[in-house]
């Protein structure tokens, strides 16, 4: 079947295997030449593709056990963090980190390390996951935690599915008094103020920011940033009080199909970021659900079909905090003015993080889309050279078309611990994407 | 006071589907099958994800003398009860060996009639009640691809239809299911078109509606209605000669 990644860039034709069961998943692994896992499909790239087997986790999906006075929960890999939420929220439980989309796997969790709007203060998705099992292409399960097969279970982490297919996992959630989040909006004129807001907001549980990259010159920068903390009880209105822990379906949105890829252009985005800053509210104690706070695109499924049939490409980068200023301005001022970035460009503080291939370090990160177009490519190796200059990298899961030489020096100071252990549980490299065949991981 | 579902084949994918559409809606749930430890690993998902009671039985649909003795035994009667048994079996071998044959005509026909006659006894008694037999657009019209499959669900086809005669002055329900192409492992190894191919999760909420609307006959997905039309008004001098 015809498969991509999220940003519909690019396609492939692969076998997809829907397996309910380990016994069927090994007899898959044991006949295929090389295959990826693949969950809810979100990355962006070509991280879950391959060209002959793609292990499709969505079948396995089953919750195994649910310690409703611990907060410990035991899955399949398939299980999405919104199946979670929706057996655990109205008990008070909630994940402790999530992306910006609740649609993705467990599994898929684990492979990207995603991060949220709290990594400053609670590191990665591995700060929450107990332990793990993982088919590895000899058709054995190794059961990985931090005191067994660590080496594993850290490089899993990141690792982009290429340790092996992850199975059953243990997490962790947190407690929450309410559904809701307080959160503080501040407008911030360019981007000295939003570093400085970030600053500021350092203890704050949750921070990101929305950024406006086709703002140039005196507003070069400008944002709305956001941080937030679980409402308690107390911060809500009477009217909620009663039912603290539920929110009312809110109705979703769909994009039906492909929108035609000239309605994204320069002056159509640069209208809608010009409206959306303005319209954004400076203030404090604004309470909002959880679905609002953490997956505002969630409501609207399909909504990658507005770039367009040709799909884009997102680009996230992660420069080190001592850089951070001098690398964002530039990187700015070059998309804005290449008038190509999108709205919806997010940035954010990150706080310090251990691991194999995980993306974070403590420094600011800056995401945005690009629709995909002839001249887009020389606009990344650009943005690529000057992530390289101030000693940054980008993120695997959104990455499509980096080069091998860039990826090796970026990631360099943990590839080879990376590459050890995946030629202890691969020595005869089977486990690939096209990701993984670009970059030489 | 919730409801409560009896599933009979509760291991195939389509009941998989229709245990959860159900347990969504708020129904405890009676899963009967043959090997039930296998169904564990599934009751803890249906447990934890809808916070119903869920409780398995050991149950032999060929085994017709045990049938009575089953339902007798039961903790509590259910509000619906759907069979989805049935097996596909394999034309060529059941038209060459009686035992394949017999087993396709006992899955499909006479192990579902032996126990939804006992349950339906009980219903009637009650007054109230759902029976959902789920049988197939192959017992439309009878094809040399798979006729004895086919013939097997029209008996049932037929059975579903008196039943639902018989018991419509008790006030119980009788609603027949018949799925087109659906993505299932019964059907893995087939080539099905993508547009007429439903997946179980649509066949299940079909199935809901059906319930609560008290429909008679349910196609699904519903365009089978118009295929099966179309296919069962050709005439047979024509229909015969060709290869389906």
């Amino acid at each position: 079947m015809s498969l991509s990644g999220w940003g519909g860039y690019p396609k492939t034709k692969a076998k997809a295997i829907f397996f309910r069961d380990t016994g069927e998943l090994t007899r898959q692994v044991s006949e295929a030449s090389s295959f990826i896992a693949r969950g809810m499909g979100r990355s962006y790239g070509d991280s879950s593709l391959n060209n002959s087997c793609v292990l499709s986790t969505n079948r396995y999906n089953r919750f195994l056990e649910f310690d409703s006075e611990a907060g410990i929960v035991k899955c399949e890999s398939g299980v999405t963090l919104a199946e979670v939420i929706d057996i655990s929220i109205n008990l008070g439980w909630f994940l402790k980190v999530t992306p910006g989309t609740k649609f993705v796997s467990i599994g898929g969790a684990i492979a990207s390390d995603v991060h949220g709007k709290n990594h400053h203060l609670d590191g990665s998705f591995s700060s929450c996951v107990n332990s793990f099992s993982l088919l590895v292409p000899s058709g054995e399960v190794v059961n990985c935690s931090r005191s067994e097969n660590a080496d594993i279970f850290f490089a899993s982490f990141g690792g982009m599915g290429l340790t092996g297919v992850i199975l059953e996992v243990e997490f962790q959630l947190i407690q929450v008094e309410s559904a809701y989040i307080s959160q503080t909006s501040i407008k911030a004129a360019n981007l000295k103020e939003a570093m400085a807001a970030f600053e500021n907001a350092k203890e704050t549980t949750y921070s990101v920011a929305w950024i406006d990259c086709l703002a140039n010159g005196d507003a070069l920068g400008r944002s709305l940033v956001m941080a937030g903390e679980h409402a308690s009880i107390n911060q809500l209105s009477t009217n909620i009080k009663a039912t603290p822990l539920i929110v009312k379906p809110k109705p979703t949105l769909s994009v039906p199909f492909y929108l035609p890829s000239w309605l994204l252009n320069k002056l159509t985005v640069k209208a809608f970021n010009q409206l959306y800053y303005y319209k954004g509210k400076a203030g404090e104690g604004q309470l909002v659900d959880y679905d609002s706070f953490f997956y505002p695109l969630d409501s609207i499924h399909h909504w990658n079909r507005i770039y367009g049939r040709k799909g884009f490409v997102q680009y996230q980068c992660v420069l080190p905090l001592a850089n951070s200023y001098e690398g964002l301005k530039s990187i700015l001022e070059l998309i804005s003015a290449s008038g190509q970035g999108s709205f919806l460009a997010v940035l954010k503080l990150f706080g310090k993080q251990e691991g194999y291939l995980s993306f974070p370090m403590e420094g600011y990160t800056l995401a945005l889309d690009f629709p995909l177009n002839s001249r887009l490519f020389s606009l990344l190796e650009k943005l690529d050279s000057v992530v390289s200059q101030y000693d940054g990298r980008i993120y695997l899961t959104k990455d499509a078309r980096m080069n091998s030489r860039f990826f090796a020096k970026s990631y360099e100071k943990q590839l080879n611990r990376f590459l050890d252990v995946k030629k202890k549980l691969d020595p005869d490299n089977k486990l690939r994407s096209l990701q993984s065949e670009r970059l030489g991981l | 006071m919730s409801k409560t579902i009896m599933i009979i084949g509760a291991k195939s994918d389509i009941a998989r589907a229709i245990a959860h559409e159900f347990a969504s809606k708020g129904y405890n749930l009676q899963l009967l099958a043959r090997k039930s430890d296998s169904l564990l690993k599934g009751v803890a998902d249906l447990k934890i994800r809808y916070r119903i009671d869920v409780e398995c039985f050991e149950f032999d649909v060929l085994d017709f003398k045990s049938h009575t003795v089953f339902v007798n035994s039961l903790p509590l009667l259910p509000d619906v009860v759907v069979s989805l048994v049935g097996s596909l079996g394999d034309q060529h071998q059941s038209q060459n060996e009686w035992d394949a044959c017999e087993s396709v005509l006992d899955t499909n026909f006479s192990g579902p009639v032996s126990i939804l006659n006992v349950l339906a006894n009980k219903l009637e008694e009650r007054k109230r009640g759902t029976i959902v037999g789920v049988s197939s657009v192959a017992g439309d019209r009878g094809r040399q691809s798979n006729y004895l499959y086919g013939s097997a669900k029209a008996g049932f086809t037929a059975y579903l239809a008196g039943l639902r005669n018989r018991l419509n002055k008790s006030n119980v329900h009788v609603v027949t299911v018949k799925p087109g192409f659906v993505n299932t492992s019964m059907t893995a190894d087939m080539d099905l078109p993508e547009r007429l191919t439903a997946q179980a999760e649509q066949v299940a909420d079909d199935v809901y509606q059906a319930v609560i609307k008290k429909k008679n006959t349910l196609y699904t997905l519903w365009f089978w209605r118009y295929i099966m039309l179309i296919i069962k008004s050709i005439p047979e001098f024509i229909f015969k000669k060709l290869s389906l």
